[in-house]
């Protein structure tokens, strides 16, 4: 691995909480790694499956999902939907051969700039430790059986 | 559709990118970003410009659009919560159709928030990437607009509350008052007089107390709460719940007959309004002046509730007025009002949390708001401020930021504190001439005319010691005294001062639901609970929800000057709304692509505002688009990808996506 490798974050937050977060980190000055590409959605629950694979597919080393606290939601329970995306893909993405620190959901309040501060860091160094994402294919069917068996 | 702007169908996006001064071009290199933005495809004219939300740097996009004919604009500056209303007037002031526009944010999110000038500059070739390409699948949009019902619910009958329905009521206004205590007036009715002027805090509030419950627009509801909350902004529909007072109101006089009758002949009961200083019966008035001034039955200590064997004296010298009924229940109503103000208060700190400074365990140590009673002429000792023994104390200490400005309780600064303190310490001299302590930490004192209070409680001779209390043990001399052990800071050295009696000044919190009442709006908090506003300083009273506004404590400590201030603010935002007498709401609905929609009705339950119907005869789904609130869970979920929502169409998210990774 380079030592020059920068990991590439897409982040999906919502408007209502976690992109105001953002905010508040900003007109807070808090300092956080510059690895992180925000794409603002009105609502966590507006995350299609498609937008995370197509972020890996096109080479982001990480995704982010950022959503209100449960209870929270702008739109009632958007994030309930978000949060049962969120443990199915994390199964697809492992078939996958993504690694489990590189697609995260965090719930994150229009007060806590702090955590988008924290969060963004450790998950960066996670991903940075991991190194860049290799395009893996999926194992063949009949050879995973063959491992299991 | 053919675009606008004659361009024969060619995409020519104009890019801007804001120095904001030094905000921005101090970390990131903007001359840079201009440049590389007009290499990027599409691009016509790519500047960067000093202020772009100044009115220069708006004429500049305007000049643009007319000289290169730009049919897209894509600005680079700070959060679109801040100016993109900006933008996308100036955008439809040029000609264009105002969603046309894409803001990048490269303030908040960039240079507010990193150190290296290569990185940032990255990023923000990054983020305008993927700006460039969304804009370019932009549509013309319209906003919708929707009526406003002229109605305003003020929530809360504190000095907030009370000050923003009578502005909104003097202003022709109809007003729903809500209050879940059995009288308005909140906190500010405990108060005897009130700084820095001292001037009585009952001569001052109980006129507008009165005021509001004879003013023709303003229905006041007490022993009442709000439950639910439907709809949006301009059209809200809020559920209260009407405890029952067991007394018909139109029937009660407010002679107070039954509460001299009442089978118990002394109070039984700890007195709220005394703050337990005090008893009151089960059938009781909170204070002398409350406003409606009916009696309340608490059906928790009457003999009547727990027994059915009252001999119901208060119901025989109600006489034929026939005012009690013991079988009220609680009634639930419905309104519909356009716009809300919260104004529902605070809370006192606990000092029990704080173990050593020994309250509850000895008794001459009290809270500040106990104090407020005992000054106050209409409280347990009539004003005499006297320990629970019934001595005069000979010395005070008083104790500041009792859980205020601590690591273990609020960080905060609850403002009022000092100032509140050195009230006190007026009013205690001025009844008892005890010789008085006041143990300050900072003496905060940053209001009109508070120094100059502050210098006349001095003259006074309070002696004032610098220094945060450690301690507070018993004298052990037989009569109650206690030692305050402080470290005097300016004198270096640790004092333990014996004193009769001890006054914390305890400081604000939010109200214990204030979590509870916060989602029933559908706002936010911020730190210690209190309620967030929109922006600090370009929208104070403003929340994140439309029509939603915040008046005194609960948006964070304040005194009253602010405090009837921001009410008066609030009561202006809703009339703004309201007198506009339309709303245009952010044209990001969800609709169904007709042709491809399978009919799997997956997205019906989806919608968690019944959006969604799914036509039987069509065997399709269709979106109301006057019930979507534009939140795209359904577009997401949709197997056939055939719903779209305005703005965040999936074509543009993924070209988003492609542009953060400078994916071909």
């Amino acid at each position: 691995m380079p030592d020059t490798f920068e990991p590439k974050i897409v982040a999906f937050f919502c408007n209502w909480c976690t992109y105001l977060a953002a905010d508040l980190a900003g007109t807070s000055r808090m300092k956080y790694a510059p690895n992180i590409r925000v794409i603002r959605l009105m609502c966590s629950g507006r995350v299609d499956p498609q937008f995370i694979f197509d972020a890996f597919a096109k080479g982001a080393d990480g995704v982010l999902l950022g959503g209100c606290h449960p209870g929270d939601c702008h739109y009632q329970e958007g994030n309930y939907k978000t949060l049962r995306r969120f443990h199915l893909l994390k199964r697809v993405l492992a078939d996958m051969g993504i690694e489990e620190e590189r697609f995260r959901l965090e719930w994150i309040s229009a007060a806590e700039g702090d955590k988008v501060r924290s969060v963004v860091n450790d998950m960066v160094e996670k991903v940075r430790a991991l190194g860049p994402r290799m395009p893996t294919l999926p194992q063949p069917m009949h050879a995973r059986e063959v491992a299991v068996s | 559709m053919p675009e606008p702007g004659g361009t024969n169908g060619a995409v020519r996006i104009g890019v801007y990118i804001c120095h904001c001064g030094t905000n921005i071009a101090g970390v990131v290199d903007v001359g840079h970003l201009a440049d590389f933005a007009s290499r990027l495809s599409g691009v016509v004219v790519a500047r960067d410009y000093k202020y772009m939300c100044s009115d220069p740097g708006q004429e500049l996009i305007k000049q643009d659009i007319a000289e290169h004919k730009l049919n897209r604009i894509v600005v680079a500056a700070c959060s679109p919560t801040l100016h993109e209303p900006t933008f996308r007037r100036a955008t439809e002031q040029g000609g264009i159709n105002p969603f046309f526009f894409q803001m990048v944010n490269i303030r908040e999110h960039n240079s507010w928030v990193h150190t290296d000038r290569a990185a940032a500059t990255v990023k923000g070739e990054d983020l305008l990437r993927a700006a460039v390409r969304r804009v370019r699948l932009h549509k013309p949009l319209e906003p919708r607009e929707v009526p406003i019902n002229a109605d305003v619910l003020v929530v809360g009958g504190g000095i907030a509350g009370i000050h923003a329905a009578l502005t909104l009521a003097n202003a022709g206004k109809h007003v729903y008052l809500v209050e879940r205590e059995p009288t308005i007036g909140g906190h500010m009715a405990q108060f005897d007089k009130t700084f820095p002027t001292l001037d009585c805090a009952a001569c001052i509030l109980t006129p507008k107390m009165t005021a509001v419950k004879m003013h023709p627009n303003i229905t006041m509801w007490t022993l009442a709460e709000v439950t639910q909350v439907d709809g949006y902004v301009g059209n809200y529909e809020v559920t209260v719940r009407r405890k029952p007072r067991y007394i018909i109101e139109d029937l009660c006089v407010g002679c107070l007959e039954c509460i001299e009758a009442c089978v118990y002949k002394q109070g039984k009961v700890d007195d709220e309004f005394n703050v337990g200083l005090g008893k009151r019966k089960p059938i009781y008035i909170s204070f002398p002046q409350a406003v409606p001034q009916l009696v309340v039955i608490d059906p928790d200590t009457c003999v009547e509730f727990k027994s059915g064997k009252c001999k119901k004296t208060c119901v025989e010298a109600c006489g034929d007025r026939l005012a009690i009924d013991f079988k009220q229940t609680e009634k639930m109503e419905t309104l519909k009002v356009g716009t809300i103000v919260l104004a529902t208060g605070f809370k006192t700190f606990d000092p029990a949390r704080i173990p050593y400074y020994g309250y509850g365990t000895y008794p001459n140590v009290y809270t500040a708001m106990e104090v407020e009673r005992l000054v106050n002429a209409s409280g347990p000792t009539a004003g005499e401020v006297i320990l629970r023994d019934g001595r005069k104390p000979k010395s005070v200490g008083i104790i500041h930021c009792v859980g205020s400005r601590d690591e273990h309780t609020n960080k905060y600064c609850s403002r009022v504190c000092c100032m509140y303190s050195l009230k006190l310490a007026h009013l205690i001299k001025e009844k008892t001439e005890a010789e008085v302590y006041s143990c300050y930490i900072d003496m905060r004192a940053p209001g009109k005319a508070f120094e100059e209070f502050y210098n006349r409680i001095a003259e006074e001779g309070v002696r004032f010691v610098r220094g945060k209390v450690a301690d507070i043990y018993p004298a052990g001399n037989g009569d109650g005294q206690l030692i305050m052990q402080v470290e005097d800071t300016l004198l270096s050295m640790v004092r333990k001062i014996p004193v009769d009696m001890i006054v914390l000044s305890i400081g604000l919190e939010a109200q214990a639901d204030a979590q509870d009442v916060r989602r029933l709006f559908n706002i936010t908090c911020s730190g210690g609970d209190f309620f967030m506003e929109r922006h600090p300083k370009l929208a104070p009273v403003n929340t994140f929800t439309d029509g939603v506004f915040l008046a005194g404590c609960c948006q964070g400590p304040k005194d009253i000057p602010d405090t009837v201030a921001q009410a008066g603010a609030a009561a202006a935002e809703a009339m703004a709304l309201i007198d506009a007498g339309k709303i245009e709401l952010e044209p990001n609905t969800a609709h169904i692509i007709e042709e491809t929609c399978s009919g799997c009705k997956t997205c019906v339950p989806l919608c968690p505002y019944q959006a969604i119907s799914f036509l039987a005869e069509k065997k399709k789904s269709e979106i109301n688009e006057v019930l979507c609130k534009g939140c795209g869970t359904c577009v997401a979920a949709c197997p056939s990808g055939s719903i779209e929502q305005n703005l965040f169409e999936d074509g543009e998210i993924f070209e988003e996506i492609k542009g953060v990774l400078n994916y071909a």
